[in-house]
């Protein structure tokens, strides 16, 4: 493996745990050739002809899918903090001596933490996915064996697809699901309202096994795992604990300075023309965005307007726009809190909508690109507006990047921030990790002051002499290194510890093991 | 080994720093650092406390500190006050004077609604301009602990030349009596505006303080006069409440404290406040008389924003012109609250227009409609429009504006 410069200027490795790979080539520059990957033919002869696939336990399925060495084994995290599947699985492989898995979940949560122990005894080599707390921790120290790489949310779709990735055994919880294997993430004490993530890993992997505490009748309806690509069902006591799933109401936040970028967020919005009857909108479950929602929410009320339609993650903030008609409907791929939940499962105009459709670059055209107004945050942003969205200034890897790579081909990409976190900023000369090029990013709101990208000349415009405080970039750093004084740089290993993909499946850059 | 111990730690603690200063007699400065930072700033920090060290003339020392984030003219503040209070020195370390603090107030500002800042939680001093209010407390008297109040006033101190008001009057709420003096030598020299006089109970109280200012300023050779907002907060004070707004030229509000005047009067405060109506009537009529501008209570549930709202409807109609704040999402509420309704403006509107059109046609009596119109209600309707043009609320060029229509 050597390190080469990719079209933003980053070093990053040209082969990952042994696969070659493409360096970052600048936004919509890498075409993919060939074909998609297929999972192998199955035949109807090797599955019962009742079509009952309810096997004993997970570890009679796993044994029966051929678990061994250096398999990829694929899981969703739509069971959030609350999530009692995922870790079982590495319990059993270590009990069966298995090693050098490969783990490849949508997100991993705290409640994933005791990995850490299957990737010290080996069980487990690397992790592909976002990571956080103690594991992104783990990784950052260099202790773990493989590489690991971190995905959007359409980019592991678009891996899964293109066949970057293989997937074995993809181990599918699911709230309600039949006999056959027919799931869905509604019902039952474990409901998450949606599994908007599964669809990949139920497409293309070799075997998969539905985990369910909830088996219902013959067809389980709205079927979004169809029971046809599925090989074993497992049913248990509990697949999550529901507190932990779905928070039982999502919070927007009391900070007097989070509510003051929200509502200049929010004047933005309104004083630039982007809110607009018919405007297409997504804003994610943090407490600054939630309170964008309500603000939004009141602007729309008053002015008598609608959106066409939101994206989720849904709040109850979206559900009561939706619920008191100034949005058409919400198109969702994970719901966040109790609230929405319910509105799956009573409001037809709240559609169960994967990140298999939303999201994924290759593909013939997505969801992204529809939205006209998308807010997103960002650990750093720099004066090239770039973002990062996974390492915090310190150098650790401590976050995924969730769909916020697909988000930035918005139309409009607003990430609203504050200047600087406790004393450090957010505005820097060079983001610690490269996770989305500047010329996506389009505007940063903050307490000190608006930045419009200088590429966006039409935004600029469209805001002029109307009374906001629009700043550059470059004067938002200077008040942040002004009041916290010039922040020194992480000092790194050389050692490359994960790769960051774009949403092409190309690096677009490196994160390196951080120096004690 | 004595030791001093100041700021403060702990994981809700955020932009602050503990400090923990021994003195020893030989072996240098031994440092422990434990910062949040540590590695954006961990070097800026320890060359710092080094160098305030070296700037005390401390050589021999065991610091230790505990670091959340505080900005550089915190740790300055928290280590000043540690080595004063082990070494009584009279030496202070002062950062530099932030050009953009050096602004000026004015005698008949508006004042609807003032923040209070703990002067001990620099945390809240670092955002609370951009909230727009119209003038920040820092207060050094009720809300700082009574062992806390020497490092408290260094950090104002600090905060006054370093953090950024964005335009909002730089207040400060002193300690009553002996304290209240000191307090003023620390910080008046700083471009303090106003200076809020708690439990003011008679004009001797605002005599004193109002001369030690201006000696100080004397001795400074600053002119600009420092404003006066004593809180009449007792029975007493209610009393004398026109000799306490008439006893220095530099007094330009009067403000109520009503969880101590009800203490005082050993009742409860209640929302409808009956309790206390003699008391703030008195007040607003005293400060009237006087030609100073009469400041209510705090609210103080942060959460009812309806209930606030309210409140402020009911202060701006007993003549109240501002009220105290402690949470930033009540200066809002406050502002709406005292800015003239629109209902009010365009009422006001007619009957000046009304007012003009008799004058120009000589007649004897202003009519509106079928109804007469008496000069103190023309008196008013000016003092809504002066108001409106003052907050922005109509265009400077109203009249053409309004005539133009019809």
């Amino acid at each position: 493996m050597k390190l080469v410069e990719n079209a933003a200027g980053r070093q990053v490795p040209d082969e990952i745990n042994g696969k070659e790979a493409v360096p970052f080539m600048g936004v919509g520059k890498y075409r993919p050739t060939g074909r998609k990957y297929a999972p192998p033919i199955p035949t109807c002869i090797d599955y019962p002809e009742d079509n009952n696939k309810v096997v004993g336990s997970l570890k009679e399925a796993l044994v029966r899918c051929g678990l061994k060495d250096g398999m990829t084994v694929s899981t969703h995290h739509h069971l959030r903090d609350g999530d009692l599947v995922s870790n079982q699985i590495f319990t059993i492989a270590s009990e069966m001596g298995v090693k050098d898995l490969v783990w490849l979940p949508s997100a991993s949560f705290p409640c994933n933490d005791p990995v850490i122990q299957y990737l010290e005894d080996g069980t487990v080599n690397r992790i592909e996915g976002s990571m956080n707390g103690p594991l992104g921790m783990f990784v950052s120290e260099g202790k773990m064996k493989g590489m690991a790489v971190l995905r959007s949310h359409g980019g592991r779709v678009q891996a899964i697809q293109d066949g970057d990735v293989k997937i074995d055994i993809a181990i599918l919880a699911a709230p309600a699901a039949d006999s056959f294997g027919n799931a869905r993430g509604t019902g039952g004490p474990s409901a998450t309202g949606v599994i908007g993530y599964a669809k990949p890993d139920y497409l293309y992997a070799d075997k998969v096994i539905v985990v369910t505490d909830n088996l219902v009748d013959l067809p389980c309806f709205p079927m979004e795992i169809e029971g046809n690509y599925v090989d074993y069902v497992v049913v248990v006591d509990k697949i999550g604990i529901p507190e932990k799933i779905v928070s039982g109401t999502t919070q927007i936040t009391k900070s007097p300075d989070r509510l003051l970028i929200a509502e200049l967020t929010t004047s933005f919005l309104e004083k630039s023309g982007l809110l607009r009857n018919g405007a297409t909108m997504q804003a994610g479950a943090g407490g600054t965005s939630l309170a964008i929602a309500v603000y939004v929410h009141q602007l729309l009320k008053k002015k008598g307007w609608k959106l066409s339609f939101g994206f989720g993650g849904s709040t109850r903030y979206m559900v009561d726009m939706l619920e008191e008609g100034q949005m058409g409907y919400i198109l969702d791929a994970q719901a966040f809190d109790l609230d929405s939940v319910k509105s799956i499962e009573k409001n037809l105009n709240h559609i169960p909508y994967p990140v298999f459709n939303a999201y994924n670059y290759h593909s013939k055209g997505n969801l992204t690109t529809m939205m006209d107004i998308m807010i997103l945050g960002a650990t750093e942003i720099d004066t090239g507006f770039n973002g990062n969205v996974v390492t915090h200034s310190d150098g650790l890897l401590l976050h995924g990047i969730g769909g916020w790579q697909n988000c930035l081909h918005a139309r409009n990409v607003i990430i609203p921030v504050p200047l600087f976190r406790d004393r450090i900023p957010v505005i820097v000369d060079r983001v610690t990790t490269l996770c989305g090029p500047g010329e996506l990013i389009d505007v940063i709101v903050t307490e000190r002051g608006i930045a419009i990208n200088p590429r966006r000349q039409d935004l600029i415009d469209s805001v002029r002499g109307k009374g906001l405080p629009l700043v550059t970039i470059e004067e938002l750093k200077e008040i942040a290194e002004k009041m916290c004084g010039k922040p020194e740089k992480a000092a790194f290993d050389d050692r490359v510890v994960a790769a960051i993909k774009w949403v092409d499946g190309t690096v677009i850059d490196a994160v390196r093991k951080v120096k004690r | 080994m004595k030791q001093a111990i100041t700021g403060n730690a702990g994981p809700k603690v955020r932009s602050d720093i503990e400090v923990t200063l021994e003195i020893t007699a030989t072996g240098g400065i031994e440092l422990n650092l434990k910062s949040k930072v540590k590695t954006m700033y961990g070097r800026a920090i320890e060359e710092q406390c080094r160098s305030l060290l070296n700037y005390f003339g401390i050589e021999n020392a065991r610091l230790s500190v505990n670091d959340s984030g505080a900005l550089p003219f915190v740790i300055a503040a928290r280590i000043e006050a540690a080595v004063k209070a082990l070494t009584g020195t009279e030496k202070c370390f002062m950062p530099e004077m932030a050009a953009e603090n050096l602004y000026s107030s004015s005698r008949d500002r508006f004042r609807f609604s003032r923040l209070y800042l703990p002067g001990n939680s620099p945390g809240m001093f670092l955002n609370a301009g951009l909230h727009s209010p119209d003038g920040v407390i820092l207060d050094l008297e009720d809300s700082v602990a009574p062992e806390r109040k020497d490092e408290a006033r260094i950090l104002v101190r600090n905060a006054l030349r370093v953090v950024n008001f964005y335009g909002a009057e730089r207040m400060v709420r002193i300690n009553q009596g002996e304290r209240g003096l000191d307090d003023l030598e620390m910080l008046i020299p700083h471009n303090v505006q106003l200076v809020l006089i708690p439990k003011c109970e008679n004009a001797e109280t605002v005599h004193t303080i109002d001369e030690r200012i201006r000696k100080i300023k004397k001795r400074e050779g600053q002119n600009e006069m420092v404003f006066l907002m004593p809180i009449i907060e007792s029975a007493a004070g209610v009393e004398r409440a026109m000799e306490i707004a008439t006893a220095a030229e530099s007094v330009v509000a009067l403000a109520i404290g009503l969880e101590d005047y009800t203490a005082d009067l050993g009742v409860q405060r209640t929302k409808e406040g009956r309790e206390s109506l003699y008391a703030r009537n008195r007040l607003v009529v005293a400060a009237k008389a006087a030609g100073i501008q009469p400041i209510d209570s705090v609210f103080s549930d942060v959460g009812d924003m309806e209930g606030l709202l309210q409140n402020v409807l009911s202060a701006k109609a007993m003549g109240f012109e501002g009220m105290g704040c402690i949470h930033p999402r009540q200066i809002a509420v406050i502002r709406e609250g005292f800015s003239p309704s629109l209902e009010e403006t365009e009422k006001a509107k007619k009957i000046v227009i009304a007012y003009r059109d008799a004058l120009e046609k000589g007649l004897g009596v202003v009519a509106l409609g079928t109804k007469m119109i008496d000069p103190p209600v023309v008196a008013r309707a000016e003092k809504t429009i002066t108001l409106a043009l003052r907050l922005g609320l109509l265009p400077e060029n109203w009249m053409d504006v309004e005539k133009s229509k019809n």
